[in-house]
């Protein structure tokens, strides 16, 4: 189990400097002159002093190679320093900092409805026998995939908001703002959530082992919860680090229709500017809630199905 | 082979619209596809300069989607703006479509350390969350709907990659590739004229289901304010210009979202009628 656990986190590790690495790539290699992006933007326009050229030209790294740049870059990254943001001259990883607990809140609600829904949109096609209540369920994700998110934003906050009165239409105060934004990211997290489900689910059911809870008198309620249930739902454990990753995507324009603070608003602030070293830093902490979900889910499927740890373990 | 084909899921009665259905998406894709090509066609109204008087209109006989806060017909800007949110998905899915089947293809015919570079690439492609990956692109090369394009292409690439290089491992021990390789045709030849094409079923049935999520994608950077500058029409950006009146005008928004989501499901049940198409004919 040890070595398990320290592959895995090994292998994390990894894929986090990569995604610094491609991140690297992108924003500091394909422009032409990424020095002149940043100037462009924190000046506004006014013209530019030279020897604040060449200080930028410094701090970045640009007077040296690629190799070596990206070398300091990633030696002051392993430190925690993900550079200064251009506008605001705020540091990257304070910023994010501030960022995130406003964005945990709203995605760890939105994780727990869209979780909720899926599972109930999936168990229950799954345990019924009437074909129409199945077959009409099971039209829900489909629908639920294809609305595009900031249209189910809008039309909530129109519905809600400025029909009925019932919740803020903007702002990060209190539980009561923070309801529509989390539907809103739940209603396309459910949808993926009850099409993963409802297959694993339906290969499940065709197991010798429902054949022989059954035979032993069991209900279909209780071989569903006892036996399918956990088996069918180890392919949504699988993707559960893609779909917080999608979550966290998802905030960029749920904080933006909802005017909220946050990651989601940060990096929209940063693209607007073209704001590199914050990009970069959103990018790999958005790479590092990614594997960290990822990983957590790997560690649980042991518990689930115990036969993983002993199969890998073996090798 | 036709006999040895399973017998057809005794299916529920809501299963049975599944036909219907599919032909109800065909049409609306058509139609969407007839706004991109001809839009003066179907609307008379101008969708760049408006009538003030007639502004913020709500939905009737003259203006079927109402009018917006100069007096524009929204019907008339959803039509004129299909062409270039359809044309930048369609460019988006070429450029993951592309790329990635070109890794795909090295990955799986070369193999080794090459295959295992470039897939360790895709692992990281796909660590980050796909709209960040096309914002860090926007971020680099700037505003504008083809820049968009791109950017969700870049994002899409991984998945490609992966699923072509499966098909290739399928095929490439096939006897027929064997025999071109023995009948002293070259790698490039067997690649191009053998594998490929018998690679390519399911990664453009992958094409057909990509794009609705491709166009979601499109239409998010377009309404963040990142796509094509105004007046110029486009599906994301009309829904984002709507936000400022949904107190006082809720067909502003709703109608031409109502547009992106009625295309994008109709397209997702003509990709997945396709990827059901391909599965039974092999």
């Amino acid at each position: 189990m040890a070595a398990y656990v320290l592959r895995r986190v090994g292998g994390a590790v990894g894929v986090l400097w990569a995604a610094f690495t491609v991140s690297y790539l992108i924003l500091y290699l394909l422009p032409s002159d990424p020095v002149a992006i940043m100037l462009d933007q924190g000046a506004g326009g006014e013209r530019v002093d030279p020897a604040r050229v060449a200080e930028l030209r410094e701090r970045y790294g640009f007077d040296q190679g690629p190799v070596q740049q990206y070398l300091t870059l990633l030696g002051r990254a392993l430190t925690g320093d993900l550079g200064t943001s251009i506008s605001s001259g705020a540091p990257v990883a304070g910023l994010i900092a501030d960022a995130l607990p406003q964005t945990a809140q709203l995605a760890g609600l939105a994780l727990v409805l869209g979780l909720a829904g899926g599972t109930a949109i999936a168990g229950l096609a799954s345990w019924t026998r009437a074909a129409w209540l199945r077959d009409l369920l099971l039209l829900l994700p489909p629908l639920g995939v294809a609305v595009p998110g900031f249209w189910v934003g809008l039309v909530l906050l129109h519905l809600f908001s400025f029909t009925w009165f019932v919740f803020p239409a903007v702002g990060n105060e209190g539980f009561s703002a923070l309801v529509l934004p989390a539907v809103t990211l739940a209603v396309g997290l459910s949808a993926v959530v009850a099409q993963v489900l409802a297959q694993g689910l339906r290969e499940a059911w065709r197991a010798p082992y429902v054949e022989v809870a059954f035979a032993k008198g069991a209900g279909r309620g209780r071989v569903l919860a006892a036996h399918v249930a956990r088996n069918g739902s180890l392919p949504t454990v699988t993707v559960l680090g893609v779909l917080v990753g999608n979550l966290l995507g998802g905030t960029v324009v749920v904080e933006t229709v909802f005017s909220r603070q946050g990651f989601g608003r940060l990096v929209e602030n940063a693209v607007t500017t073209q704001d590199i070293p914050v990009v970069q830093g959103l990018v790999v902490v958005a790479a590092a809630v990614f594997v960290t979900t990822s990983l957590l889910a790997d560690l649980a499927h042991p518990l689930l199905d115990p036969r993983v740890t002993t199969a890998r373990g073996a090798r | 082979m036709t006999a040895l084909r399973p017998p057809v899921r005794p299916a529920g009665r809501l299963a049975a619209l599944a036909r219907p259905a599919t032909l109800v998406a065909a049409l609306a894709v058509a139609v969407v596809l007839l706004w991109a090509l001809a839009p003066g066609l179907f609307t008379g109204h101008d969708p760049v300069t408006g009538v003030p008087a007639e502004r913020l209109q709500a939905p009737g006989a003259a203006h079927w989607f109402g009018t917006d806060h100069l007096g524009r017909d929204l019907y008339a800007r959803t039509v004129h703006g299909t062409s270039l949110s359809v044309r930048a998905a369609l460019l988006a899915i070429a450029v993951a479509l592309v790329a990635g089947s070109a890794v795909g293809l090295v990955a799986g015919f070369t193999g080794g350390p090459v295959d295992e570079a470039l897939m360790r690439g895709t692992d990281v492609l796909l660590a980050i969350p796909g709209l960040l990956l096309s914002l860090a692109v926007v971020t680099a090369l700037g505003f504008g709907t083809v820049k968009v394009a791109i950017a969700v292409g870049v994002a899409s690439v991984a998945t490609f990659a992966r699923v072509m290089r499966t098909q290739v491992l399928r095929v490439r021990h096939a006897t027929y590739v064997e025999a071109a390789r023995l009948a002293g045709a070259g790698r490039a030849a067997v690649l191009l004229r053998h594998v490929l094409p018998n690679a390519a079923g399911p990664v453009l049935a992958l094409a057909a289901v990509e794009l609705g999520a491709v166009i979601l994608a499109v239409s998010a950077l377009s309404f963040l304010g990142y796509g094509a500058t105004p007046p110029t029409p486009e599906w994301g950006s009309l829904v984002a210009e709507g936000r400022d009146y949904l107190a006082v005008a809720w067909w502003y928004s709703t109608l031409p979202g109502l547009v992106v989501a009625v295309f994008v499901l109709a397209v997702g049940v003509l990709g997945r009628a396709l990827a059901r198409e391909g599965r039974t004919d092999r």
